[in-house]
């Protein structure tokens, strides 16, 4: 009784775990009951119930309510692809001039909007993609195919990949100095004699367009919120949802919309890489401080000028980082996108995993890393770039970096043409070193695969059995086992210990959604692979993180190498384990722990690092050793940082699960890239898409509830 | 007094939704114990003074007296509640925006307690930032900054971040940059507060000086009353929002209207405040020793020198007049503090 009274909250947690159990033991898996089988798939079957609900039909498997609660959602995917198909064919038919057939038209208005930004994206990126590599749909845009064949001599030629490469280091050099500019050279000349040029350069066109329409569209968009509470609130939800939502899941209603090919792929990045950039805006405005804001007034600024010139400078790290998210996203969309047909080096690099080809697949995933490095580095140098008011320069100090890229203009051009004179018989390889056509380790890295794969053959093979029979399979018979009522008993009753009522009614209301959809067994899979998954990344980051703390050079080296990690896009993380656990859920497994370490180290460091100077002083002067200090100290009051830490791993984990789906696992993302090729696809892609983002939002809601009160409670808020 | 720059009439802040409304239903008889329990805030209540051209008005008030409030009503960080506020003869509260942004381009200046440098901009960017927000050319809003850099003793860290500055520096930025669009009003919030004892001195002491050259007209705030009495020409005292006592340093010192403005002047070393003219007895013109003492000297400076006589000390004005006496017990009533005063 007095340790009842001493530890009320431990008591409330053992009695939930009690009553979670028990709800398990006493609810028996119906006999006939098939784990994974979706209960409302389109094969008709006697056996299964059927209801009606907006007029769908939706056939079901029925059970006992409190093993599997019916799927009562189930027509929700229908009732949005027909919503969709409504929208698009239906909704509003206006009258619309056409150019081509020259007389009116009539179109539903939502067709003619996404045919409109369609060939407005297609524009700018074909625009890109010919000053780069050459064509002529620019210069048709502007005119018509009868001028173009009138004026063959009109075509964009494109650029000579040495005219780019030495484009890109001078203006690396400009922007940040000899260091970066020697990267972009050498990343440049790398991706030439690799023969991947012409993909890179598709892929840069996609990218060049999409990162700044995001940080356009971000930027105004959360100056929209910071400026009105009303625009913020309508905001917010939305955007947690889609920070959630894996990238998967967007491109399927993309589809229905736009179509396939690269401008969707635009259009689609957008949609996910503007929310964290609303976000990151926001709160760096909010952080302004007021004075700061007073010193603009009072030195006369009108609106625009203070925001322009006062607060979205002052708020720059914040936007930065942004910046650098939105680049990331966008790269890691780049090769999301290529599942619906956006073209370069992530069409290669999904080719070239599906025939199991990691050494093709390793250097198209190394070309986007090193692109997207570069890309990151150069907005952070133009963000810090600083003027020169007293230096007394001639006019060639001034022009210098203009006029050596004249002059590479001119000396690439002149190679090129000498190139079609040495080259006469092959490709001129002074103006395009084309794909397949340079050098290649592809051989060589294949060969190291096998090579590894023969050594260690019999280990691997033993780990991988050894973890799929005794850790992975019973654990998943255990998650699935977890009837529905025991789960949302458990879910808010955790809510409820956590945050209070409020908290329990969110969890509540998302459990019920995952539950009452037709997936409720598929995403118990996802949260198995993501709960093993971030166990095993806090476990790895936490000691990483705690080891690396030790020391500052440690800790800032690794910073270090979770900002580069952080840069890769999510699918080259499957390519190294592909090469060793082969098509096994090992292999997702192992990605998703590499990717989701990442977050978990970097909040573990900086955590660490939070904790006041003048406690460790404090500490020291009570005689701890270093690892009373640690355990007595830093890691309490670290420990809500790392808590969000935890979160961030469980966000990263979810899309790496899902991603995970292309080698082939049985959870929601399986069904997320099915429905890919479906043509009613639309809507299930969504609503699984939800559901994944409820999974997260669930443990995002109980976490950052938790750190709230600590945090109060430290006094650390 | 010479013209008057800065006039406010029955000034009111309230915060609160339904400040304005309440204000109206009160009649100027604003109690702030019943608009705190209408979920109000008083900020400033009813105050009413003028600043003149060349003067320095400090007004001083711990935290919470409104004394930050009532510099952003008058510089209209903020709107007024109720009242009226002139610059210069126009009515600030009328001014639509174009003609606010004007006025604080051309004749308004402000220092923050903060600093408020701008993080990006480089010491001299930060000066320069106003000229160019008026759309000065570049190369001309730099040389201004320039020189300005020069007038607070920045040369050599003009290319400097505000983060590599220390405080004292840093408030030097911050001077300079408020002053570099000649403004003819000064506003200083707390501009040393965040300041090391030692520097704040020497900040003191360097203000002064700017001032002595610049002759602007000021409102300067602060919390502390040796500050207070060191730099003002007058002094306002507030508490809760109200202006409890508006003089010159020497007659707060001597005649605190309110218990509450006593208080402040009980510590307050009363030779380092007072001048002759202060405490002089002007009546008595006979019998006067050798030695003068100007009206204008500091007590502590000339304290010596009059202690040292065995006859009455005569006082005498800028042109030499013999304008009244002085006897060393005054001197010692004086400094040891008996509560006679004689003015």
């Amino acid at each position: 009784m007095e340790y009842l009274k001493k530890y009320p909250k431990l008591f409330q947690w053992i009695f939930l775990l009690v009553v979670f159990f028990a709800l398990c033991f006493a609810i028996d898996v119906p006999e006939t009951y098939k784990f994974i089988r979706g209960q409302a798939e389109f094969v008709k079957d006697p056996n299964q119930s059927v209801y009606f609900f907006l007029g769908k039909e939706v056939r079901y498997y029925a059970f006992d309510v409190f093993w599997r609660l019916p799927p009562l959602l189930g027509w929700l995917p229908i009732w949005i692809n027909d919503s969709l198909f409504f929208l698009m064919n239906e909704w509003m038919p206006m009258e619309f001039w056409n150019e081509d057939t020259q007389e009116f038209k009539t179109r539903p208005l939502l067709l003619e909007i996404s045919r409109n930004l369609t060939s407005f994206m297609t524009f700018l990126i074909e625009l890109i993609r010919e000053i780069l590599l050459g064509g002529l749909e620019t210069i048709v845009a502007f005119t018509s195919w009868d001028f173009i064949d009138a004026y063959p001599w009109l075509e964009l030629p494109g650029l000579p990949w040495t005219i780019v490469a030495a484009g890109a280091t001078i203006l690396a050099y400009k922007l940040s100095g000899i260091g970066l500019a020697l990267f972009a050279g050498l990343t440049m000349v790398y991706i030439s004699i690799f023969g991947q040029w012409k993909p890179s350069m598709q892929t840069l066109s996609f990218i060049l367009v999409a990162v700044p329409l995001s940080f356009v569209f971000g930027i105004s968009l959360g100056i929209a919120a910071y400026k009105s509470k009303r625009v913020e609130n309508a905001l917010y939800p939305i955007l947690l949802v889609m920070q959630t939502m894996p990238q998967y899941a967007v491109l399927v209603p993309a589809l229905v919309l736009f179509g396939v090919g690269d401008h969707a792929a635009v259009i689609i990045t957008m949609v996910v890489a503007v929310p964290p950039m609303i976000l990151l805006t926001v709160l760096g405005l909010r952080a302004v401080p007021p004075e700061v804001i007073e010193a603009g007034r009072m030195s006369g600024c009108t609106n625009w000028q203070l925001m322009t010139k006062v607060l979205i400078p002052t708020a720059r790290r914040d936007i930065l980082i942004g910046v650098n998210q939105v680049i990331m996203v966008c790269f890691s969309m780049a090769v999301i996108s290529a599942f619906i047909g956006a073209k370069g080096l992530g069409f290669n690099l999904l080719l070239a995993l599906n025939q199991l080809n990691i050494g093709l697949a390793l250097e198209a995933g190394l070309c986007i890393s090193l692109i997207a490095i570069l890309l990151d580095k150069m907005s952070l140098a133009w963000a810090n770039q600083q003027q020169d008011y007293f230096g007394n320069l001639t006019f060639f100090q001034r022009n210098k970096n203009i006029i050596f890229f004249g002059g590479s203009i001119i000396v690439g051009a002149i190679l090129a043409y000498i190139g079609t004179f040495i080259f006469k018989d092959t490709f001129n390889y002074l103006f395009e070193v084309p794909h397949n056509k340079g050098f290649s380790t592809a051989d060589f890295w294949n060969k190291g695969v096998d090579w590894i794969f023969d050594t260690f053959f019999v280990y691997i093979k033993a780990f991988n059995t050894w973890l799929i029979t005794e850790v992975l399979q019973p654990m998943r018979a255990l998650y699935l086992r977890m009837p529905a009522v025991a789960t949302l008993v458990l879910a808010v009753g955790a809510g409820y210990l956590i945050g209070g009522i409020r908290s329990a009614l969110v969890v509540a209301a998302l459990t019920l959604f995952i539950a009452l959809s037709p997936w409720w067994d598929r995403a118990l899979v996802t949260l198995y692979m993501a709960t093993f998954g971030v166990v095993v990344s806090c476990l790895i980051g936490f000691t990483v993180g705690t080891l690396c703390f030790q020391n500052k050079k440690s800790a800032a080296f690794m910073l270090g190498v979770c900002d580069i990690f952080q840069t890769f896009p999510s699918f080259v993380y499957l390519i190294p384990v592909m090469m060793l656990f082969g098509i096994t859920d090992t292999s997702v497994l192992i990605a998703v722990i590499v990717y989701a370490t990442i977050p978990a180290t970097r909040y573990t460091i900086e955590g660490l690092r939070s904790v006041p100077a003048g406690l460790h002083e404090a500490a020291t002067m009570s005689g701890v050793n270093k690892f009373q200090r640690l355990t007595k100290i830093e890691f309490p009051l670290a420990f809500p940082h790392m808590m969000l830490g935890i979160n961030q791993t469980i966000v990263f984990a979810l899309f790496m699960v899902i991603i995970g789906a292309f080698i082939g696992t049985e959870d929601l993302g399986q069904y997320i890239l099915k429905a890919l090729s479906d043509k009613n696809g639309a809507g299930i892609g969504l609503t699984l898409g939800i559901c994944v983002a409820f999974i997260g939002l669930i443990f995002d809601n109980l976490i950052r509830t938790w750190v709230e009160k600590r945090k109060k409670h430290l006094g650390i808020a | 007094m010479s013209e008057t720059v800065i006039k406010c009439e029955s000034v009111y802040k309230i915060f609160g939704e339904n400040a304005k409304k309440m204000l109206e239903e009160s009649n100027g008889n604003v109690d702030a114990k019943t608009f705190q329990e209408n979920g109000c805030i008083v900020g400033v209540n009813n105050a009413s003074f003028e600043v003149a051209k060349g003067e320095m008005l400090v007004v001083m008030g711990l935290s919470g007296s409104g004394k930050s409030t009532l510099l952003r009503c008058i510089s209209r960080l903020t709107d007024a509640t109720g009242g009226k506020i002139f610059i210069e003869g126009q009515d600030l509260l009328h001014l639509n925006n174009k003609e606010l942004i004007e006025l604080r381009r051309n004749k308004m200046g402000m220092v923050f307690q903060s600093f408020a440098l701008l993080p990006h901009k480089t010491v001299v960017e930060n000066i320069a930032f106003p000229l160019q927000i008026k759309g000065i050319k570049t190369e001309d809003s730099i040389s201004r900054a320039m020189e300005m850099v020069k007038l607070v003793g920045l040369d050599g860290r003009e290319n400097y971040f505000p983060r590599e500055l220390s405080g004292g520096q840093q408030q030097r930025v911050g001077i300079a940059r408020s002053l570099a669009v000649e403004p003819d009003i000064w506003f200083l919030d707390e501009p040393f507060s965040a300041l090391d004892p030692l520097i704040r001195k020497e900040m003191q002491d360097e203000f002064l000086r700017l001032q002595e050259k610049l002759q602007k007209t000021i409102m300067f705030i602060t919390h502390d009353f040796d500050e207070a009495l060191k730099l003002a020409d007058r002094i306002a005292i507030m508490k809760d929002g109200i202006i409890e006592q508006l003089d010159t340093p020497a007659n707060i010192v001597l005649n605190p209207a309110t218990e509450y403005v006593r208080k402040f002047t009980e510590e307050v070393p009363r030779e380092k405040v007072l001048v002759i003219e202060d405490v002089m007895d002007s009546s008595n013109k006979d019998n006067l020793g050798d030695v003068k003492v100007s009206k204008d000297d500091i007590i502590e400076n000339v304290a010596e020198k009059i202690l040292t006589q065995e006859k009455i000390v005569g006082v005498v004005d800028s042109n030499n007049n013999i304008i009244g006496s002085i006897k060393p017990s005054t001197i010692i009533d004086t400094v040891f503090g008996g509560r006679k005063n004689s003015s």
